[in-house]
């Protein structure tokens, strides 16, 4: 536990106790590739870096939940549960370990502090240039109760894409579930039926990574041929 | 009488074949003889009904695996997928701005609202929410309003279809008429508006439409009695409907189902009002409950929340009286789309003034222009997830960053999509014939669940 952390938590206080690195790099500014690049931004590298972590006090109620769920998560002997906490644009994100995510999941919809009754699905979000957490899985829970919002982000290599199944905890994630597995390759273990759910069952890959193409073919109108928009210059 | 022999010759009986799962009838809409007498010796054996997923009360593509005993529904299954049109991945390979015109046809029954919990995720990404202009939310307010207005009349007008309450119907897409005529003079359009944006609404309110909007006012006020008198105390509505579909409040929670389904339990749970956006908090307004957990109370509730809807819209009409010529648009012209639609002889098209601007005055504003419209703005990375009451439940974008021009990844938690699991729960036990009323009072717009 780093030593500046306040008495009693569990969870990391610096942005030191856990990485922040780039999810990926920018190059270039206006799109071209390869030469006729006048503009000199060509060779501009920029690295993508997500929200930093916060250190506590986090604000308002931010602080009584990370309190709770550090607590709660010590007396279940499963202190290093949380990653990283990070409060921006007033809402707060937990990065949990996926290990924990399950009792992570219990605790927050049982506790008495915490009493986050309702899931509101699951997403997936691909970062291939975040090199052993290339797949991320974010869930949005809501406390009726105290009228709260959190937002719990979990992270899986591509090569081993397994994330626990909360669907014991909150039964409405079964389809939500299915929905990233379908789209990310996610697998999420103990789903009692992981099937494919917007794609035909013999779907071969996940069409939302980011490798995944858009597809689509060029089009001729008067003449000239408009590529389809994967193929399109864009500004990056 | 016919015989499974004589079918095989009768142009109008359904077709039947074996298959190695068992004998399969294909239904479309012929005789059921073939059918009852064909499985009449088979009755011991249970029985698989495949419904859809083209078929008239299932809301749009929607297929149904039912397994029967009798007429008792033992397992329901939805098989869902057949409108997926990969909005969300297309939206990864457009601007910012441009993502409101994809992200408006998913739920094509309220799309306002996919509209403005997309524009509100940008705006919070970008800091601005509370650079958004009063008229701007107004505008919003008054558009969501009439439009809930609409996406409930579509649900319990085809929901009476479904029943063979056809006036129900018929007389629910007259007043939804009147309502896409007032989106079309606003916005432009019937649906599909692209008109909530980040940053404020796309064109300024037309002159005279105050005037309609009141004469709306008035005319759904003598018009929505009508519903009730028609359907509150029909003894055959009513017997359709009480009792059918039945959800309470701890499978609501499980099933993370909200909007009317959950406010029919007697939980008033509406976002408008525990937590407010676009200056919900500054409008009168009652949150409606009912405590059957019943597709009768789902039709009441959204029969009464039209009348709110109504009471809004008015609160509305009055305040936009006071801001006439007031700015529609964050002010940050590298936010704000550069031009602004003009009405013309052949409708709405470019402004001319703006044309004559960046091609005869300025340069620069040429430049901005093209900037601005090809390359659009970028957006700070991060995260963002701003939901909205839409007239079937939370709806919200998860809406991310990378720091670039379009964005990186945007999610939408669709209500019909999370509701639709309800499926089995609320129909398993119960008759076959209540099976599309328990559907149509979950209100699915299949748009929405596919995306």
């Amino acid at each position: 536990m780093p030593e500046d952390a306040t008495p009693g938590s569990t969870l990391p206080a610096a942005p030191g106790a856990r990485y922040h690195e780039a999810v990926d790099t920018r190059t270039g500014m206006f799109g071209t590739r390869g030469s006729g690049d006048t503009t000199g931004y060509g060779g501009l590298v920029q690295p993508v870096t997500m929200p930093p972590p916060s250190e506590p006090p986090y604000g308002g109620w931010f602080d009584e939940v990370a309190q709770a769920l550090s607590s709660g998560l010590a007396e279940m002997g499963l202190p290093d549960t949380v990653e990283q906490v990070v409060v921006d644009r007033g809402e707060i994100t937990f990065f949990i370990r996926r290990a924990g995510l399950l009792e992570t999941a219990r605790l927050l919809r049982d506790g008495e502090a915490l009493r986050f009754e309702m899931c509101l699905g699951v997403s997936g979000v691909h970062f291939p240039g975040e090199k052993g957490r290339e797949l991320h899985a974010v869930y949005h829970l809501l406390s009726m109760t105290h009228n709260r919002r959190i937002r719990l982000e979990v992270a899986c290599p591509e090569g081993d894409p397994h994330i626990p199944s909360v669907v014991s905890v909150y039964p409405t994630n079964d389809w939500h579930e299915r929905e990233t597995y379908d789209f990310f390759g996610i697998v999420f273990d103990g789903h009692p039926a992981l099937t494919r759910i917007q794609m035909p069952d013999d779907w071969p890959g996940h069409p939302q990574r980011k490798d995944y193409p858009l597809g689509g073919i060029p089009v001729e109108y008067k003449g000239a041929t408009i590529p389809p928009p994967d193929d399109r210059r864009s500004y990056n | 009488m016919s015989t499974a022999h004589d079918a095989t010759h009768d142009p109008y009986g359904a077709s039947e074949s074996e298959t190695t799962s068992g004998r399969v009838f294909t239904v479309t809409g012929q005789d059921w003889d073939t059918v009852t007498s064909g499985v009449a010796d088979e009755a011991e054996d249970r029985i698989v009904v495949n419904m859809g997923p083209q078929h008239p009360s299932t809301h749009g593509v929607l297929r149904l695996i039912l397994e029967l005993e009798g007429e008792t529904i033992t397992e329901a299954r939805c098989g869902i997928g057949y409108l997926h049109t990969g909005i969300e991945k297309n939206m990864e390979y457009r601007s910012w701005v441009q993502g409101v015109t994809f992200c408006t046809r998913m739920d094509y029954l309220s799309p306002f609202y996919n509209e403005q919990t997309y524009s509100m995720g940008v705006e919070r990404l970008l800091g601005i929410e509370d650079q958004v202009p009063e008229k701007a939310h107004v505008m919003r307010v008054l558009l969501m309003e009439i439009n809930r207005i609409s996406s409930h009349l579509v649900a319990i007008a085809t929901g009476g279809m479904e029943i063979g309450a056809l006036t129900v119907m018929t007389i629910g897409f007259r007043e939804r008429e009147m309502c896409l005529d007032l989106f079309e003079l606003i916005t432009g359009l019937r649906m599909n508006h692209g008109f909530i944006r980040p940053g404020g609404v796309a064109q300024r309110m037309p002159p005279g439409a105050l005037d309609q909007i009141r004469d709306f006012i008035a005319l759904m006020k003598k018009r929505l009695p009508e519903y009730a008198a028609l359907c509150n105390a029909n003894p055959i509505f009513k017997g359709r409907l009480v009792d059918v579909g039945y959800l309470d409040l701890a499978g609501c929670m499980a099933l993370g189902i909200t909007g009317p389904v959950l406010r029919s339990t007697g939980y008033p749970w509406d976002l408008r009002k525990t937590q407010p956006y676009s200056g919900y908090e500054d409008y009168e307004f009652d949150v409606v409950t009912w405590d059957t957990c019943d597709a009768y109370g789902r039709f009441r509730i959204r029969l009464e929340e039209m009348y709110q809807s109504l009471r809004i819209i008015e609160q509305c009409a009055d305040r936009l009286e006071g801001l006439q010529g007031a700015p529609i648009m964050v002010e940050d012209k590298k936010i704000a789309w550069p031009s602004q639609l003009a009405v013309g002889a052949d409708g709405m098209g470019n402004s001319l003034d703006h044309i004559k601007h960046i091609m005869g005055e300025s340069m620069e504003a040429l430049i901005h222009h093209f900037k601005l419209v090809t390359e659009g703005f970028r957006v700070p990375a991060g995260q963002a997830y701003v939901p909205v009451e839409s007239p079937r439940g939370e709806l919200g974008a998860h809406v991310v960053s990378d720091g670039g021009t379009r964005p990186y990844r945007a999610h939408f938690r669709d209500p019909s999509f999370t509701n639709l699991q309800a499926t089995s729960v609320m129909t398993e036990g119960g008759m076959v014939s209540d099976v599309v009323v328990a559907i149509a009072s979950l209100d699915p717009v299949m748009g929405g669940v596919d995306r």
